[in-house]
């Protein structure tokens, strides 16, 4: 079964080919039975290799072709099945599938129906490319196409600018981590000779040095923290969802934002030699994770909330990575994927239902109107704020306690604030807009109605997923069948589990340390309460700002206006960023080409002046002083000197002159310094 | 007494033979053919590129030299050959109807190209100075009547007198450095000029530094490196787009072609100063042209600080040095000829009669109006950027791959983020093209030929980025004979 694994990424990218081609011109608003079917397939598709790779974990390569090969540099275009991707695969196709089928209803009637889905299908081959692959180099391959879809989509609606600035941001912020990307993937090659993960891994502990497993750590970080949208280059993920919202279930929140997350611990084994690599990513995560859910309190875009806990949400993951944990942080990140998925879509509803509107200070009372959004997205929210047994409670509870294990109490209690953050804004949301006296607009009030069944079917289903999709594979913690699963993946294996000597020293005392911090079972269920006592106290406190105290919030936004505003503002960031990089760069490239246009011409200007003036008066002289016979040539003449005006303007001299600068300035620099 | 002469290998030579003899030809049918049916020039140069294409495939894998050493055929002077010939095929391609809309479809064009081919192919094989000298003003006299060709536009022959008075400008400045190794070696043979500076042991004389220096500025003049790049932007502007096509990748890979030979051959003796210079000259070619090219509203400037960018990633090739190194630079090239001319030939699609199609704005809504010529354009901008599945990301991937297993870490890291400069004003374009709506009726200038050209470099440009082992392990054997055993 599992050599059909081709077939997942493929059956998408028919679709890309049918829906480009044809989309336009025939298959119009039937777009969706290409780009429905053939995600439909592909998960069919995906079920069975999950379930022979659960039968046997593998790793299987299954080899297509030679792609690169050259001398030392041999890259094949093969596709990797173990727990890892089986994890991811599951994740990618059934989102995936779900929000195709979602898209059906919120996209209908959209002029550009059968753009939407090809490009759709697009992300999905590139998304499952970079799952798949079994070297860096195919990795990057998706990694660069889920990053063009993104900004295809985001762009989407491109009338709008800000929708059209949005993607462009998001497409130049995740170049900058793509560069550091690169970087890690060339000097692995540099240290390995090699990019395949099954060589580069078995080679790692005996070839890699602390020092460059830690600049490779970072190099490759650097690339998830553009695509997963942390710290410092989170900018991009907030103005993305500008794009439709489908796109934002699906790619802003439960898969490509998370391709960073997959990266790290597809690299565990890199990692772990990496004691310092690790925690950066670690200290990265929980920054991101506080500062992004700080700006989630008092946001009133329904979407921008959204943004913002998804930013904060990754930032668990990473902290969780960060700490060793790696296989907390892809549990997190399907369950993430679940609920995250369901709120993006459950928002969508809202948005449909309220005509487009998105700001949750024209909404409330919406439950009665469209009652199984409502309860699906309460659901989510449960699950999101880490209340038992719902499905982020069994993640998010791991990653703190694993958090506490490894001795880091700072990153710990920053975790576990965040959490109380993270539940208070979910609620807060909830009550302002399922809840109180309805603030809607008069001519939306007028449409309110329910989804269609093809938009409330994927939120039904993901909210089962939400609900049983924790407790399932992590029930007991850290010892579940996802735990089992995944650590027979090499280098993810909890850490003092007793898996040594799959890695190298640092690995073997890092383990030393957390046996130390090995808890006692007592321990363990304070940690538990603790984390479920936060979440309801963030819930409590929604409570009672948005519901029994409704004018409590305004009163405290007052008290407090420069904190608020700060929060309201998103610290500035952006605007910090314009001022500091990105205008600074601008005046920087236009003072080289005035450089290049002006300057140089400036100083002999004077020098075209007598030019000029040279002509006008060898004109001059034509008209008055030679007679009608030479008049012929006088005016070629004066041709020609228009022609030359233009020329002997000083350009050519100046630019000669700029090529003898160079050429003194470099002799001198040789024969002087 | 009987006058023995050596007789030259000529089947070495054949190629060049072709092509002077297809040249003269072309000339000859020119005054022969009707000035309605000038296009059919144009067909007979283009059949000439490919016979002398198919005159050069037998030489593959020989190694032989002749004219007494003058002339050389190795791996290195055949692949450079062919991206010659495929240049050259591909500008005929697009200028058959440029030519028409311009109104200046006149056959000595076409023979004009195939003389500045000629100058290109002997460059590449020149392994002497006097040679190489004058094949590389037989294609720079050539390129300055094309740039000037449409004379009736004052813009052109404007761009023909800046070109031609700062080419002789530097070459003169060439000249000067040829004498000096000349001077200081007696010989003006590469090879031989090597040799006698080992012997010499001159170390860092300061007049082997001169010539160096002078070297260097004459052939990166030709490249478009900075500071000699002063002309690019004003030339590329002012030729006639094809020309500018054409200049901005044949004449600076022959460029490249000579540098490689000059100082790999006969310069080896102070290969850590001119890695130096090198080094600097690319760090400030590669940033002046993104950072230049982000500002420009007119597209063939922007192109042509695009192309002076990347003549600074192909110059890490030639700072690394080493057999991975040159392989990767005639790699670029080779998709740097695919995408170059490409993203030209785009701004042909855009001009019509009495409207060169050269703003950026010209360019606004096109994926609606014309989804297939949009996805064209968008394929020539990922490769341009590095961007897979295309082949700019595999041609970018080995050069900067080259410089970090060369320890050049720093180098790589500038290259790598260069390129993730250079992504914001391609996709300026692409934005204006996916993300706006026409602004009025775009027409475009569609002739079979510009089309068919235009898919092949499209199929190419993918092709090299989806399969591009065959191409890696020819650039890689190219470079063989000459680091190999």
């Amino acid at each position: 079964m599992i050599e059909w694994v081709w077939l997942i990424p493929a059956l998408p990218a028919a679709g890309v080919i049918i829906n480009g081609l044809l989309g336009n011109r025939y298959i119009k608003e039937r777009a969706h039975y290409v780009g429905v079917g053939s995600t439909a397939l592909s998960l069919l598709v995906a079920l069975f290799v999950i379930g022979a790779a659960i039968k046997n974990p593998g790793p299987h390569n299954v080899r297509l072709f030679d792609w690169v090969v050259a001398g030392s540099l041999h890259v094949d275009v093969a596709f990797l099945v173990d727990p890892l991707s089986a994890v991811m695969l599951f994740v990618v196709c059934g989102v995936g599938f779900l929000v195709h089928v979602y898209s059906i209803g919120y996209m209908r009637g959209d002029p550009g129906y059968p753009r939407f889905f090809t490009w759709l299908n697009l992300f999905m081959f590139s998304m499952l490319l970079l799952i798949l692959g079994n070297n860096y180099l195919l990795m990057f391959v998706g990694w660069e196409g889920v990053g063009l879809c993104s900004y295809l989509l985001i762009g989407y609606w491109f009338e709008r600018k800000s929708a059209s600035d949005a993607a462009n941001k998001a497409f130049i912020v995740n170049r900058i981590g793509d560069a550091g990307f690169l970087l890690g993937i060339f000097l692995i090659f540099k240290t390995f000779g090699s990019l395949a993960y099954a060589q580069v891994f078995a080679a790692a502990p005996g070839a890699l040095s602390t020092g460059v497993a830690t600049a490779i750590g970072i190099a490759l970080f650097i690339g998830a923290v553009g695509k997963s949208a942390q710290l410092p280059l989170y900018v991009w993920l907030p103005d993305a969802m500008e794009g439709p919202t489908p796109v934002s279930a699906l790619i802003h929140a439960a898969t490509m934002v998370t391709a960073g997350v997959y990266m790290v611990a597809r690299s565990a084994v890199i990692y772990n030699l990496a004691p310092d690599a690790l925690l950066v990513v670690a200290v990265v995560g929980a920054l991101t994770a506080i500062f992004a859910a700080s700006i989630g309190l008092v946001q009133n875009d329904i979407k921008r909330v959204l943004a913002y806990s998804t930013v904060s949400q990754l930032g668990y993951m990473f902290l969780a990575l960060g700490v060793g944990a790696y296989i907390s942080g892809i549990f997190h990140l399907m369950t993430h994927a679940f609920f995250k998925g369901l709120l993006f879509l459950g928002s969508g509803s809202v948005i449909h239902a309220m005509s487009g509107e998105q700001d949750m200070r024209r909404m409330g009372a919406l439950r009665k109107h469209i009652p199984i959004t409502a309860i699906t997205f309460y659901i989510g929210a449960l699950a999101i704020s880490g209340i038992p047994p719902f499905a982020g409670f069994w993640s998010k509870d791991e990653i703190l306690a694993e958090a506490f294990k490894s001795g880091h109490y700072v990153l710990w209690i920053i975790g576990v604030a965040t959490a109380l953050m993270t539940a208070f804004y979910m609620f807060r949301l909830i009550y302002l807009t399922f809840y109180g006296a309805s603030r809607v607009a008069e001519h939306a009030a007028h449409h309110l109605h329910e989804s269609p069944p093809s938009m409330t079917a994927p939120l039904v289903i993901l909210a089962g997923l939400s609900i049983i999709g924790g407790a399932i594979p992590g029930f007991p913690p850290e010892k579940g069948m996802f735990h089992a699963f995944l650590s027979q993946v090499p280098g993810m294996a909890p850490a003092g589990g007793g898996h040594a000597g799959l890695v190298g020293t640092a690995l073997a005392a890092q383990e030393g340390a957390q046996a130390a911090h090995e808890l006692s079972s007592a321990m363990h269920w304070f940690l538990i309460l603790l984390s479920v006592a936060v979440a309801v106290a963030g819930w409590a406190l929604a409570k009672h700002f948005y519901v029994r105290r409704p004018h409590l919030p305004e009163r405290l936004a007052r008290r407090f206006g420069g904190l608020y505003r700060l929060l309201l503002n998103k610290y500035w960031v952006d605007e910090i960023y314009d001022a500091v990089i990105v205008n600074p760069c601008k005046r920087f490239a236009t003072f080289l080409w005035n450089f290049d246009a002006w300057v140089i011409d400036g100083i002999v200007n004077a020098t075209s002046r007598l030019t000029v003036l040279n002509a006008d008066f060898s004109a001059f002289f034509d008209r008055y002083t030679v007679d009608g016979a030479v008049n012929g040539l006088a005016s070629v003449l004066q041709g020609w000197a228009g022609v030359f005006r233009r020329l002997q303007t000083g350009f050519v001299q100046n630019y000669a002159l700029a090529m003898l600068l160079g050429i003194f300035a470099i002799v001198s620099l040789y024969l002087f310094v | 007494m009987e006058l023995t002469l050596p007789i030259p290998n000529l089947r070495a030579i054949m190629p060049e033979l072709v092509m002077t003899f297809w040249a003269c030809l072309v000339l000859v049918v020119d005054v022969l053919i009707s000035k309605e049916r000038k296009t059919w020039v144009g067909y007979l140069a283009l059949v000439g590129t490919l016979v002398t294409m198919a005159f050069t495939l037998p030489l593959l894998g020989t190694r032989t030299s002749t004219f007494s050493n003058m002339f050389l055929v190795d791996g290195v002077a055949l692949f450079f050959k062919f991206i010659f010939l495929l240049a050259t095929a591909l500008v005929i391609l697009v200028s058959l109807r440029y030519l028409d809309i311009e109104g200046v479809n006149l056959g000595e064009y076409y023979a004009m190209i195939l003389f500045a081919t000629l100058g290109m192919m002997i460059m590449a094989a020149g392994n002497e100075l006097i040679t190489i000298y004058l094949s590389l003003e037989l294609m720079v006299i050539s390129t300055y009547v094309l740039c000037g060709f449409i004379r009736r536009d004052r813009r052109s022959t404007e761009a023909a007198v800046k070109y031609f008075l700062l080419g002789i400008f530097t070459s003169a400045i060439l000249l000067y450095g040829m004498a000096l190794l000349y001077g200081l070696t007696g010989t003006t043979n590469l090879t031989e000029i090597g040799r006698a500076l080992q012997a010499k042991n001159l170390g860092a004389n300061p007049a082997l530094l001169l010539a160096m220096i002078f070297l260097a500025a004459g052939l990166g003049f030709k490249v478009a490196a900075v500071p000699f790049h002063m002309y690019v932007p004003d030339v590329y502007e002012g030729s006639p787009t094809p020309i500018a096509a054409f200049i901005s990748v044949g004449p600076k890979a022959a460029g490249f072609a000579v540098l490689a030979r000059l100082f790999l051959v006969s310069l080896p003796a102070i290969r850590p100063q001119w890695g130096t210079l090198l080094w600097v000259l690319c760090v400030m070619t590669m940033t002046l042209g993104n950072l230049v090219a982000m500002k420009q509203s007119n597209i063939k400037r922007m192109l042509a600080y695009s192309s002076i960018a990347h003549a600074g990633y192909v110059l890490i090739g030639l700072v690394v040095a080493n057999e991975i190194g040159l392989a990767s630079v005639v790699l670029y090239m080779f998709v740097y000829a695919f995408m170059n001319i490409g993203a030209f030939s785009m701004v042909i699609l855009m001009c019509k009669r009495g409207d060169r199609g050269e703003r950026i704005e010209d360019f606004r809504g096109l994926a609606r109006s014309h989804p297939w010529a949009a996805i064209a354009f968008l394929v020539f901008f990922l490769s341009l950027a590095g961007i897979p599945p295309t082949g700019g990301f595999i041609g970018k991937f080995y050069l900067f791959s080259a410089a970090i297993q060369a320890n050049y870490v720093w180098l790589a890291v500038i290259g790598v983020a260069n390129s993730a400069l250079s992504v914001y004003y391609y996709f300026r374009v692409t934005m204006l093209m996916y993300m706006s709506d026409p602004s009025g009726e775009i027409r475009l200038t569609l002739s079979p030929s510009l089309v068919f050209a235009l898919a092949v470099m499209v199929i190419g440009t993918l092709a090299i980025g989806l399969y591009p082992s065959p191409l890696i392990a020819a650039a890689r054997a190219s470079m063989a004979p000459i680091f190999g055993p």
